[in-house]
């Protein structure tokens, strides 16, 4: 049989009509884009947050962040309460280093009074220890969780391990597990226990040995690497204009630390680095938490070695409630009791911002008082919501995987994003 | 009376009754009762040893009365709820393929069981007597069906299992579970690729398919099992690797992806779920096992040389059988270990890994040791 075949290919030809061959790649499939609703309720968004993404595919297109989930109304309840009756409301915004929000909260109503520089330096320095207890457990839960959601659980599980230690131990100090309110206007509301400095300096060296193992596990992990490198890049200039601050703000190159460039407490006391970020990645941010719990540690066995005896409440008797064995004996101290805790502490009228390094960076308290017992206005600036506003220009072009580590190296946290 | 023994006949050895009882008998002892028995186990043993990993208790409290066997019970419990839940279809579901999905799921994950030898040979009629390797004229195989088609018919059936998964994912009416179902497709089909070119090398060097004849081709010393030799240790690493994908368990459980996408059962509960959960478990298993069998010596209980020499013929099965269970259950233990130190891929990431390192490997590691091969020759 006769077979030509110009004939054949020039058959081809009009079926298939001409094409443009320059390109030799792949073509692109084509897809159309589906929005698809991930949360409130599903597994990555911890403390309920709802993501509307676009994808196409499993490439995201669009997304668009709703918060809110968490809403229980702090500010307007706060309005209702005396200022001591709202330590029990920090303990809920960041809640898992309730710790630091207490400390945030009684130094701005403590700047309010004016007594900010007459706190007993006791005092200050247990706020600095537990403080940074509450910073190493904040960031071992962080880090533990994340790791978890990329499927290493057993990281997970040892982060949590070291976490109760010394939640163990916040609790022997203040009598609550999580919800400490561990914290007064003036100071603390009891002095350390018997035992804690050993038992601190104990759970030190144990979670040292954990963080090793910890880092055994994910930081040289090829998998965990190509997890984390290079997803979810924050920039500086960004992370700046959007008030980003914090590990999130830092592993991006904004050195910015409360502690460092406004030091509250006894911090310009004490010797510790903060660590700096180069990329602004997932991995950056993962290394810049590991890091700071390192320095945290150096704070802490610094502090445990300048603390000295002493009182730790101000000695002034319009705020600090009387001893117990006065309230009961005397009908002075009785009455005192009585006013501070049905007006609360008198502030005076005028208005502060005040702020300290929480967990996720800047926290910050916007009080205005009129002069009675309780705020007038009590609003919080949440560390969280800049990175989360943020999000929705980075995560446009990742995919759904990336979602996962990426929001969870933000830590937000739904009670205080929300309040 | 005649009729009586025209039936008695035909179950004497090799004829059609006795082959068909023993076949039966082999079915119901491997994939009805071993298979799902261990992998009931694995369950529990998945969260226990987990636990054990990772510094905490663990499930140790069911019980039946004082019976308590550090939680092993905790299986039944399981199978308990998986009956008694609520069996949610939803709405928009396609009833039919959301009804078949787990079925196809768990069927071929059992039926792949046919050709895995579990034991030597057993000598009819001479069960009580020393019968030496190679010389017994009743012979009843351990193994299902002895095919020589062999591994080929573990692919055939195993790669069934894609489509479970798939239709499972489509049929649910929910995009996560489509995008799970999607998953899985691409994945298991990928790693396919992989696991045969892998096993392909060891096609080679043992000259045949069947894999009672690879067995028999392993000897009772460690060291003369499939596993030794650079060609075959890293054909066992990547038919491995291609495994665990196939088992679509961390660090390849993106199908599954808990915290992402939740995989491509979100929709299913109660028993349907359950026979997704168990079926799972019963690939590891099987798969434990054929690796057992093309490179772990399969039943050759290790340094013991001559024992079918000395001890009764029976006897002699018992412990070959009893050394094969050893082996399976080390290394499903050895694959849940995998399970609870790596975090999990990316979907990308993970076909990336498949095509373009597992596979080019798997290639050269079939050319060189067929070149290997013709060079001793």
């Amino acid at each position: 049989m006769n077979h030509d075949p110009t004939a054949t290919s020039q058959k081809r030809r009009v079926v298939l009509g001409v094409r443009d061959v320059g390109d030799m790649d792949a073509p692109e499939l084509p897809s159309e884009s589906i929005p698809l609703n991930m949360g409130p309720s599903h597994p990555a968004m911890h403390g309920t947050v709802r993501m509307v993404l676009d994808v196409e595919g499993e490439k995201i297109s669009n997304v668009d962040i709703q918060i809110g989930y968490l809403h229980r109304c702090f500010e307007k309840e706060a309005e209702h309460a005396t200022y001591t009756q709202i330590f029990p409301y920090t303990d809920r915004l960041n809640y898992i280093s309730p710790m630091l929000n207490n400390v945030g909260y009684a130094m701005a109503v403590e700047k309010l009074l004016g007594i900010d520089k007459k706190i007993p330096e006791r005092a200050q320095y247990i706020r600095v220890i537990v403080g940074e207890m509450a910073r190493i457990s904040d960031h071992m839960t962080c880090l533990g969780a994340g790791a978890m959601e990329l499927g290493a659980f057993t990281a997970f599980l040892y982060m949590l391990k070291a976490r109760e230690w010394i939640w163990e131990l916040l609790e022997e100090v203040s009598g609550a597990r999580l919800t400490h309110s561990y914290m007064r206007i003036g100071g603390v509301s009891a002095d350390l226990t018997e035992g804690f400095m050993p038992r601190l300096r104990d759970i030190l060296t144990k979670s040292r040995v954990v963080l090793a193992d910890v880092d055994k596990l994910l930081t040289r992990n090829r998998i965990f690497r190509d997890r984390m490198d290079g997803i979810g890049i924050f920039n500086k200039e960004d992370c700046a204009a959007w008030g980003v601050t914090g590990p999130v703000g830092r592993s991006a190159g904004l050195a910015y630390d409360v502690r460092k460039d406004h030091p509250y407490l006894v911090y310009d006391r004490l010797d510790f680095d903060v660590p700096i970020g180069s990329v602004g990645d997932n991995f950056d941010r993962y290394a810049v938490r590991v890091e700071e719990m390192n320095q945290s540690m150096r704070i802490l066995e610094q502090a445990m070695d300048q603390i000295a005896d002493g009182p730790v409440l101000v000695n002034d008797p319009r705020i600090v409630l009387p001893a117990k064995s006065e309230t009961y004996n005397s009908i002075e101290a009785m009455i005192a009791h009585f006013k501070i805790i049905m007006d609360g502490i008198r502030v005076p009228a005028g208005e502060v911002y005040s702020f300290t390094e929480g967990g996720n960076g800047e926290l910050g308290f916007y009080i205005v008082a009129d002069g009675t017992g309780r705020p007038w206005k009590c609003r919080v600036r949440p560390p969280c919501v800049p990175a989360v506003a943020l999000l929705e220009k980075i995560l446009p072009g990742l995919f759904i995987a990336d979602v996962v580590p990426t929001f969870g190296m933000i830590n937000m946290i739904g009670g205080e994003c929300d309040r | 009376m005649h009729m009586w023994e025209t039936i008695k006949g035909s179950f004497e050895y090799g004829h059609p009754g006795f082959t068909g009882l023993s076949a039966l008998i082999k079915i119901v002892y491997l994939m009805l009762a071993f298979g799902p028995g261990l992998a009931s186990i694995l369950t529990w043993m998945e969260r226990r040893q987990s636990s054990l990993m990772q510094d905490r208790l663990g499930p140790n409290r069911a019980n039946i009365g004082r019976f308590k066997a550090w939680g092993i019970t905790h299986f039944l419990a399981d199978a308990l709820k998986f009956m008694v839940k609520e069996d949610f279809v939803p709405v928009k579901a396609h009833k039919f393929l959301f009804a078949l999905a787990p079925v196809l799921a768990l069927a071929p994950a059992l039926i792949v069981a046919a050709i895995i030898p579990f034991g030597a040979p057993l000598c009819w009629g001479h069960l009580t007597e020393i019968v030496p390797t190679g010389t017994c004229g009743q012979a009843v195989d351990l193994q299902i069906a002895r095919l020589d088609v062999g591994i080929l018919f573990y692919f055939a059936i195993s790669s069934l299992s894609v489509y479970g998964a798939t239709l499972a994912g489509w049929s649910s009416y929910n995009k996560w579970a489509m995008m799970g179902g999607l998953r899985a497709s691409s994945q298991m089909m990928s790693y396919e690729v992989t696991m045969g070119m892998a096993v392909l090398s060891m096609f080679l060097i043992y000259g045949t398919l069947e894999p009672g004849a690879m067995v028999a081709q392993q000897g009772y010393w460690p060291w003369q099992w499939g596993i030794w030799g650079i060609p075959t240790a890293l054909s066992f690493f990547l038919f491995l690797t291609a495994a665990i994908a196939e088992t679509k368990r961390t660090p390849f459980d993106i199908p599954e992806g808990e915290p992402e996408i939740i995989g491509y059962f979100v929709e299913y509960s109660g028993l349907r779920f359950g026979m997704f959960f168990l079926g799972e478990f019963i690939e590891i298993v099987f798969s434990s096992a054929l690796m057992v069998t093309i490179f772990l010596g399969g039943w050759h209980l290790p340094f013991l040389d001559g024992l079918a020499d000395r001890v009764p013929n029976i006897a002699f099965v018992l412990i070959t059988h009893g050394a094969w269970i050893v082996k399976v259950f080390l290394f499903t233990g050895f694959q849940l270990l995998i399970r609870w130190s790596l975090p999990r891929f990316r979907s990308d990431q993970l076909m990336q890994l498949g095509w373009q390192r597992l596979l080019p490997v798997s290639i050269a590691n079939v050319l060189i040791t067929a070149g290997w091969i013709l060079y001793s020759r």
